[in-house]
């Protein structure tokens, strides 16, 4: 299964390299990672998404809440609120016939072009994963050059 | 954050140098022994050590069993044992035996040298990212780089390797680090954000157990190192004796609890007695206390004590629901959780289950066969020995099959009278170990039960050991091979010996007289109790060769991952034909 895991964790050297010694010593992937300091920048928080079994990744979350660096950790796995975000830069080929198909789009899902050129517009998109792969899909038959995502950010809803 | 002190710091303390600040933190610690070995990147270091007396200096002759000394330093005394070493090679030496306290969460406090801070990562000579190699065998590892952060980072260090689930804490010192000044100020409170360990259990969680325990009518109380780590055995006797509740054992918990009593079981798993296996099996309650349901004490998960309802108290949040689902979890210190449900257990009779337990005792007791005319048996070795020294010694040991028969013959009766290398299973933590308990515990006569292929991968540490005049005994039990990988070959590969013999073993006597020991050699049943003997009137170092019948095989046995209804009682093997070549057994 698929788990979102947000870890708060000191803003110091080596802890990125021991968060995810945990995940690699057990032949898990991360799927993605976003890291930056919070508004202390003493600390930094961290969104990772990962998935295996859900066993282990409990084994996994119990561990790293037991590394000195970190603060606090939550797996938004038995969460459906939370809240979910991620951004994403699309490097799309826009000729003369596609640009105004391009543009369309954009509209649809509410992104924005950062940068232009004769043959290619840069979208700027943010949103829940649904979302993003939505864009995706959407664009590919113009022709998509480049890629390039944050991965998700993760906050639970204020209850 | 540290918090902030409120005093007014004067505005200009005194300076001193990086290495003067590691001397002072250590003597704050109150740390009286330091086992290591230089390097050139420590001499300031040492330089303090010449220049003062005391702390004592040990200089091992291999950096790994300086670890292991640092390990049974802080086993025996309950306190932290403390390594020194240099850069490098030093540093990398060092990793076995941090992995081994790691495993049995023993603590320690490692300090390397390291490279000058502008070197690091240039591939410096004796450089080694020590910090990055042991990420996953430390309980929290520290890479120095100013030397006004020494001493809050080795407060904090001795603070994380001796609270909670102790464990091996590893600072890396950079040479320019110690050569740097700054003032020293050791007052500060530890205060970390990340690392507040729960020693007090829940409320409604303890009543539960006490609930659990009134309500059962077969309780197995399972304890471990947890309970020697917190100091709970007069709580876990206590408890005992009042609810009437049988006690067994893993290996780091021997000492726990006193083997002698009627309510004592022995240790359990593998190759544990076969009546604290079938107890288990049959309990309605186990009470696992300090123990993590390792694999050689379970066997076979989805078999394991199958009709018991399962209360776990462990310091340690990872530890439970690990391996198996837990009905009651306590997350809280051994002590401080038992302290508390003793208050609400009252006296309790079980004689049907007492009975029951005696009627497995008499029916499946540990045994051999020591006929007349036989070779020695390594466990009629470990009874004489036990016979012999008992409560006036501290046993380590080496790994393998001396090892179970030491755990299961010898007759514990204090915590931290038997030191085991459990977890990892380090062949040769056990006399370098010994050495450091010896220091720890000088009132106590500190004994290494050896094997004869352990042994050989530390001996040189005869010469520490001969250099201190430090009174450690080695009792080794030569079967002149690797026994415990022998008996997986005699039972599982049809008794094809691969790899198993050592036909050059050293003369024990004369290697003692290399090194300037005492050496004493016996294959003879008659001369052993005298042999043991004049081992423990010697003083200084004594090494005792004891050879034992090399066919002898440790049981009872539960093979790896199979069920205690697997369990294998005693030697089948008598008809079964030798394939393969045996080693060549010793002409005298």
């Amino acid at each position: 299964m698929r788990h979102t895991i947000s870890v708060l964790v000191e803003n110091k050297f080596g802890v990125l390299a021991r968060v995810a010694g945990l995940f690699s010593g057990r032949g898990f992937n991360i799927e993605t990672l976003n890291v930056a300091p919070t508004l202390d920048p003493a600390y930094s928080q961290m969104t990772i998404v990962t998935s295996g079994d859900d066993r282990i990744l409990e084994q996994i979350s119990k561990q790293l809440n037991r590394l000195i660096n970190v603060i606090k950790v939550t797996d938004y796995a038995g969460d459906v609120t939370y809240l979910n975000r991620e951004l994403v830069l699309i490097k799309v080929t826009a000729k003369a016939e596609h640009r105004a198909e391009a543009l369309r789009i954009t509209d649809i899902f509410r992104a924005k072009v950062v940068d232009s050129g004769p043959a290619h517009y840069t979208i700027e998109v943010t949103g829940n994963p649904a979302k993003i792969s939505g864009v995706i899909e959407m664009l590919r038959p113009l022709g998509i050059k480049s890629v390039v995502r944050t991965g998700p950010v993760a906050m639970a809803r204020e209850r | 954050m540290t918090t902030k002190s409120k005093r007014p710091t004067p505005l200009k303390k005194k300076q001193i140098s990086g290495a003067e600040i590691i001397y002072c933190a250590l003597e704050q610690e109150g740390v009286e022994y330091i086992f290591g070995h230089p390097g050139a990147v420590l001499l300031g270091l040492l330089d303090l050590f010449l220049q003062r007396s005391k702390m004592k200096h040990i200089l091992t002759r291999h950096e790994q069993c300086a670890a292991h000394m640092a390990e049974g330093y802080a086993r025996a005394s309950g306190g932290v044992g403390v390594c020194l070493v240099t850069s490098g090679p030093g540093a990398t030496n060092l990793i076995t035996g941090i992995t081994d306290a790691y495993m049995d969460s023993i603590p320690i406090v490692c300090l390397t040298g390291q490279v000058g801070t502008s070197m690091i990562g240039n591939d410096a000579f004796q450089e080694a990212d020590i910090v990055g190699m042991t990420h996953t065998v430390t309980k929290h590892n520290y890479l120095v780089k100013r030397t006004e952060d020494l001493a809050k980072t080795l407060k904090e260090a001795f603070h994380i390797a001796r609270t909670g689930r102790p464990g091996p804490v590893l600072v890396d010192l950079p040479k320019d680090v110690m050569l740097g000044e700054a003032s020293f100020d050791y007052s500060d409170e530890v205060d970390i954000r990340g690392y507040k360990p729960r020693t007090k259990g829940h409320m409604r969680q303890i009543q539960r157990v006490a609930e659990a325990i009134k309500e059962s009518k077969q309780p197995v109380l399972y304890v471990g190192g947890g309970v020697i780590h917190s100091e709970a055995h007069k709580e876990l006797l206590k408890l005992a004796e009042t609810a009437n509740i049988p006690v067994t054992w893993t290996l780091l918990g021997a000492g726990a609890f006193p083997s002698r009593h009627e309510l004592s079981l022995g240790m359990l798993g593998m190759h544990g007695t076969a009546y604290a296996n079938k107890a288990v099996d049959e309990c309605d309650l186990l009470l696992a206390v300090g123990s993590r349901f390792d694999d050689r004490v379970t066997g076979k998960l989805s078999e394991f004590a199958q009709k018991a309802k399962i209360v776990h108290i462990d310091i340690d949040p990872t530890a439970i629901g690990k391996n198996v689902s837990v009905d009651i979890p306590v997350v809280g210190d051994a002590r401080q959780v038992l302290l508390e449900v003793n208050k609400l257990v009252k006296k309790q009779k079980r004689s049907l289950w007492q009975k029951r337990i005696d009627r497995l005792k008499d029916d499946f007791p540990l045994s051999f066969d020591a006929p007349d005319g036989s070779p020695i048996k390594p466990q009629e070795a470990i009874v004489a020995l036990s016979e012999e020294v008992g409560d006036k010694a501290i046993v380590t040991t080496e790994v393998g099959q001396h090892q179970m028969w030491a755990a299961q013959f010898y007759q514990v009766s204090f915590p931290r009278q038997f030191i085991s290398s459990g977890g990892l299973g380090t062949m040769g933590f056990g006399f370098p170990a010994a050495i450091g308990a010896a220091l720890a515990r000088p009132d106590k006569l500190a004994i290494d039960i050896a094997g004869d292929g352990s042994f050989q991968m530390v001996l040189q540490e005869l010469a520490t050991a001969v250099q201190y005049q430090i009174p450690v005994k080695v009792f080794i039990l030569n079967n002149y091979g690797l026994g415990m990988v022998r008996q997986w070959q005699d039972l599982f590969m049809d008794r094809r010996f691969r790899e198993v013999g050592m036909e050059v073993d050293p003369d024990y006597v004369k290697l003692a007289d290399a090194y300037g020991a005492k050496g004493i050699h016996v294959s003879d049943r008659a001369d052993l109790r005298p042999a043991i003997r004049e081992m423990v009137e010697t003083p200084g170092p004594v090494i005792l060769d004891v050879v034992v019948d090399q066919d002898e095989l440790v049981f009872p046995m539960v093979p790896a991952g199979g069920a205690s209804k697997n369990m294998i009682l005693q030697d089948q093997r008598k008809k079964k034909p030798l394939k393969g070549k045996l080693s060549a057994l010793p002409d005298n």
